[in-house]
């Protein structure tokens, strides 16, 4: 299953570095990963989306996050009210006839061109997830040249859905 | 922090909040922690520390091989329950220290390793004796930490020593570039670090030991898995309250041997690979097992697919990480193993219905024992333990390398106190069993300390006994002496159809001429009946000394679980 999860960590030099080489010895399957400075400067935050098993794979990951020391806070928000988002920026080949239909074809996805070239357009998509992929997908029969997404970095809503249940680990 | 010793050995403690050079202050820190003595070997980027450590006159015990130091202080940690401090230089000094660092890591000892490091002006450029001991070590410590100012550096000190010593142990790199040991800045130490992202939990749930308590009323086959957390957490009289009132067999993991008295009658002895079949068995068997501060480790466990296939599983450790790790936890308490006991013991449930269970295990006791072959013209490797054992009345501290002697120790000696036993055994590094025993020395200087070590092992780190001649140190060396990798020639004989690939001495030195080398006694047993004596008399005599005993060197270790069975699947269990 996939789970998205959140970690408040130490903005101390190597921080990224326990957590990849935590994630890699320990076989942690990651989707991606996002890190990126917070109100505090002295806290970063980071965002990971992880693929486990089951509910013991999720367990230890978010056990062995909480195990180091630079790690303040792990939550496992995916079942959470949360407002997720990644940015994608997708170079797709053109000729020059096409240009209409994609600028309208990316018009409902709030996406925009950030450049143009004699045979490309780059368009710039934020969102969650699943609208991204959904971009992606009707974009690719034009033929996709080069794509860069940055992975998602989430947040929990303001106000909680009431079914909301945090996914904790059992114990304690 | 009054209770502390305030003195560095001599000299005065010197007063806080004044200018000091950071080597000074990282000595000053060490007599706060109560650091009575150090493990280490020089060079160029601890050199600083060195000219501190010789001005303050601090206890220095210098090793051969940092590897020996490294060791050393984990003996230490291990018989004393205090942190071992090593200290090294950089680059090469830092690298030979990585074994034991792991090793320390997995078997959860507290550990504060000093390395040099290269100037900051300079990291990253692969100068001289630069090495990124920070990244190598970072998947082997429990935190690391370097040290870029010296502002810095009395709270990482600080950081390092608490975090090496509370929750579950384990070692701690403070990496300490040399312009930063020079530098001079206010040292001011604090008592309590402020590390909200590390929070051990003490204190258990106390629904969870409701619900454990509840269990053990209702089981009928229960077991007590017993591990080193045990002798981390000082639980042993909880322990042994517990099991008196509830009447619960207990099988202990390797290391946690001692942890309960191994002559009571409901002590299995080991569980495991090489364990007694009445400890597997009763793992196999039970309808409840309590697991008290062990990992489930593979060794431990056989086969995952039948470990304790009736079981409700309940499981007390301080590392929550470990619940749920292995195995599938029905009841876990995450605490300390003397408070949950201690909360136990209050609640005092009403033991379960398990007479019948209890006569079962005494059956597995009495009928499926330890044996061994006797009578042979060879020493038998078993006999050697358990004259070591008779010849040292149990009181001794052992400490053993990795291999076959290790588990015929492990086997044959009976442990009845806790701290007294000192192995590796997660990472298991032949190497470790002779400086560990150096360490152990320091720890307890007025206690017979005995090395039990296997011929390969020794060679690892022999270079050490430098230390016993320097210093008189009197403990005691038993080579378990087979002449080959024992431990790799039994599976070679047993998996691989006996070819017997590197794994026998076609020729050995003189160990006795070895010790004689370093001024050290030595005696070399061939005959059987020369064990007992000469045992006695290296165990009554007051300095250093080696004993090459030459075993029969086809003797195997059993019973045995081979690798994917499971612990009903013994071997070479008492016919
Ligand atoms: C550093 C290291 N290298 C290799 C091994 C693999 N190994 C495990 S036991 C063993 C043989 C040990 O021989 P010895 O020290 O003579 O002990 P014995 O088994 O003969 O009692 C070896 C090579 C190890 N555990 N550690
Ligand atoms: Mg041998």
């Amino acid at each position: 299953m996939r789970r998205t999860i959140t970690a408040t960590v130490n903005n101390t030099t190597g921080v990224m570095n326990r957590i990849t080489g935590l994630f890699a010895r320990r076989h942690f399957n990651i989707e991606s990963i996002t890190v990126g400075m917070t109100e505090n400067p002295e806290v970063s935050r980071m965002t990971f989306v992880v693929n486990v098993s089951d509910q013991r794979g999720l367990d230890q990951v978010i056990k062995q996050l909480n195990k180091q020391v630079d790690v303040l806070k792990v939550r496992d928000i995916t079942d959470e009210a949360i407002v997720a988002r990644e940015l994608a920026m997708i170079k797709v080949m053109t000729v020059s006839g096409q240009r209409g239909e994609i600028s309208d074809l990316i018009a409902p996805f709030r996406a925009t061109v950030i450049d143009v070239g004699r045979e490309s357009v780059t368009i710039q998509v934020t969102g969650d997830t699943p609208k991204v992929e959904a971009l992606i997908d009707l974009l690719r029969p034009y033929g996709i040249k080069e794509m860069a997404r940055t992975g998602i970095t989430a947040f929990q809503r303001a106000t909680k859905k009431s079914s909301d249940q945090t996914r904790y680990s059992i114990i304690n | 922090m009054n209770t502390r010793v305030r003195e560095v050995k001599g000299r005065e403690l010197k007063d806080e909040n004044q200018e000091m050079s950071g080597s000074s202050m990282l000595i000053q820190a060490l007599a706060r922690e109560n650091v009575d003595t150090i493990f280490g070997y020089p060079g160029g980027a601890i050199l600083p520390t060195y000219d501190e450590i010789y001005r303050t006159g601090i206890r220095h015990i210098l090793s051969r091989h940092e590897q020996g130091a490294i060791h050393a202080a984990e003996g230490y940690a291990r018989v004393s329950g205090k942190p071992g401090v090593c200290v090294v230089t950089s680059g090469p000094g830092a690298t030979n220290v990585v074994t034991g660092i792991a090793d320390a890591m997995i078997d959860s000892l507290p550990l504060v390793v000093v390395t040099g490091q290269v100037a900051t002006s300079v990291i990253g450029t692969d100068a001289f004796q630069e090495a990124d001991i920070l990244g190598i070590t970072m998947p082997i410590t429990k935190h690391n930490f370097q040290a870029r100012t010296v502002e810095d550096l009395p709270r990482i000190i600080r950081e390092a020593f608490h975090i090496a010593t509370t929750g579950r142990p384990g070692p701690v790199v403070i990496d300490l570039p040399k312009d930063v040991s020079i530098a001079s800045g206010m040292f001011h130490y604090d008592d309590e670090p402020d590390l909200p992202g590390y929070q051990p939990t003490y204190t258990p749930n106390k629904l969870q030991i409701r619900k454990l308590a509840e269990a053990v009323t209702k089981a009928k086959r229960p077991v007590i898995l017993s591990g080193a957390g045990i002798l981390h957490a000082g639980a042993s009289p909880e322990l042994l309250e517990f099991v008196e009132q509830q009447q619960i067999p207990v099988a202990s993991t390797l290391l946690g041997l001692g942890g309960f008295p191994g002559t009571h009658e409901l002590a299995l002895g080991m569980a495991g690979m090489h364990g007694t079949y009445a400890a597997n068995m009763a793992l196999h068997e039970a309808d409840l097992l309590i697991n008290i501060g062990a990992r489930f480790d593979d060794r431990v466990t056989g086969n995952l697919e039948h470990f304790a296939p009736q079981a409700t599983v309940a499981h007390i450790d301080v590392d929550p990480a470990e619940i749920g790790k292995i195995i599938e936890t029905h009841i876990p308490v995450v605490g300390d193993a003397k408070e949950a006991l201690r909360l136990l013991n209050e609640v005092n449930p009403k033991p379960g219905e398990s007479v019948r269970w209890r006569m079962k295990v005494d059956e597995w006791q009495q009928e499926f024992p330890l044996w061994y072959k006797e009578g042979s013209e060879y020493i038998k490797p078993q006999k050697l333990t358990e004259l070591v054992y008779e010849k040292t009345n149990g009181e001794a501290i052992i400490t053993t390398d990795v291999g076959q002697h290790q588990m015929w120790a492990a086997q044959y000696y009976k442990f009845d106190h806790p701290n007294a036993w000192v192995t590796s055994g997660g990472l298991g590094t032949m190497g470790f069993g002779f400086p560990a025993a150096i360490g152990a020395q320091f720890a307890e200087p007025d206690r017979q300390v005995v090395a039990i070590l296997g011929d390969a092992g020794f060679q690892m780190t022999m270079q050490e006994l430098s230390i016993l001649q320097e210093l008189n140190l009197p403990v005691k060396v038993l080579l378990v002496n087979n002449a080959s990798l024992g431990m790799v020639r039994q599976w070679q004989q047993l998996f691989y159809e006996e070819r017997y690939s590197n794994s026998l001495f076609p020729i050995q030195p003189d160990f006795v001429k070895m010790a004689e080398a370093y001024d050290i006694k030595g005696y070399k047993i061939t005959d059987e009946n020369e064990v007992a004596g000469v045992l006695e008399e290296a165990f009554n005599y007051n300095g250093p000394v080696l004993i090459d005993c030459r075993v029969h060197e086809e003797e195997n270790v059993y019973p045995m679980i081979a690798p994917g069975q499971g612990h009903h699947q013994m071997e070479g269990v008492k016919p």
